[in-house]
């Protein structure tokens, strides 16, 4: 499934990076623990957190992850959007929790 | 090839820039995506930990056809307990660095699991250095 596919099924916002929506999803990783997702996150997975601010674009990045989806209705920072666009990292919004993206995103890859 | 970064203690909107200049270098030169993955969890967590904690650092890396190597010297607070520092849950991070996620105490415990040969050397007041050894062959 590509971020593109994911972003309508879960109805996302797309804040940044639309040129990266082609790229492929292969799972998910719920956590705003940064040092959790660098060590344990893998490349490919969407991210699922509620960290608004650039380091979640770097670390996006360094990991090759597919896309960051921010929950709760959370914005990026503007140094965050910037960021993305350059790293061709897909930005992506919902208004739902950590918990209920988690599941619809796991069911979507798990059908 | 020897690469070298400059780190300033607090300046969270540059880390990671090292990490990704290392990165990119290794794929340049072909390394394997297994051998690259594990250098960037290591650089990243060691070069943050500068950032989080220290005033300034220096990152040396030094790349061959057998290893990476990278040396992360800093003048900082120091630690005057490494092995609990270790400790997989410990931080003495500031409430305002954990709020952005950092400080989860799990920097250290994701250097050690990513390398080869894992040195920490630390004096309380002056500094720490870190040097990281990676094999690629």
């Amino acid at each position: 499934m590509t971020v593109k596919e994911m972003a309508e099924a879960l109805n996302l916002r797309v804040f940044a990076a639309e040129e990266g929506l082609e790229k492929q999803v292969v799972g998910g990783y719920t956590s705003d623990l940064l040092s959790d997702v660098m060590g344990y996150a893998d490349a490919g997975m969407v991210w699922i957190t509620l960290q608004t601010h650039k380091n979640i674009i770097a670390i996006a990045s360094l990991k090759e992850l597919s896309a960051v989806i921010l929950v709760k209705g959370f914005e990026p920072d503007a140094d965050t959007l910037a960021l993305a666009r350059r790293e061709q990292i897909p930005l992506l919004g919902t208004s739902g929790q950590a918990f209920e993206t988690s599941g619809r995103l796991y069911r979507l890859l798990n059908p | 090839m020897d690469l070298s970064f400059n780190i300033q203690g607090g300046d969270f909107t540059s880390a990671g820039t090292a990490s990704s200049q290392v990165r990119r270098t290794l794929k340049e030169l072909g390394v394997d995506a297994s051998v690259i993955k594990r250098v960037v969890v290591a650089l990243y967590e060691a070069e943050v930990n500068i950032v989080a904690h220290a005033c300034h650092g220096t990152i040396t890396a030094q790349i061959n056809p057998e290893r990476v190597f990278l040396q992360l010297v800093d003048e900082g607070p120091g630690i005057p307990d490494i092995e609990k520092a270790m400790t997989p849950g410990f931080s003495t991070a500031s409430q305002e660095v954990r709020e952005m996620g950092f400080g989860a105490g799990m920097g250290l415990p994701n250097i050690c699991r990513n390398a080869d040969v894992f040195n920490i050397h630390s004096v309380p007041g002056k500094g720490t250095t870190v040097e990281i050894t990676i094999q690629i062959k």
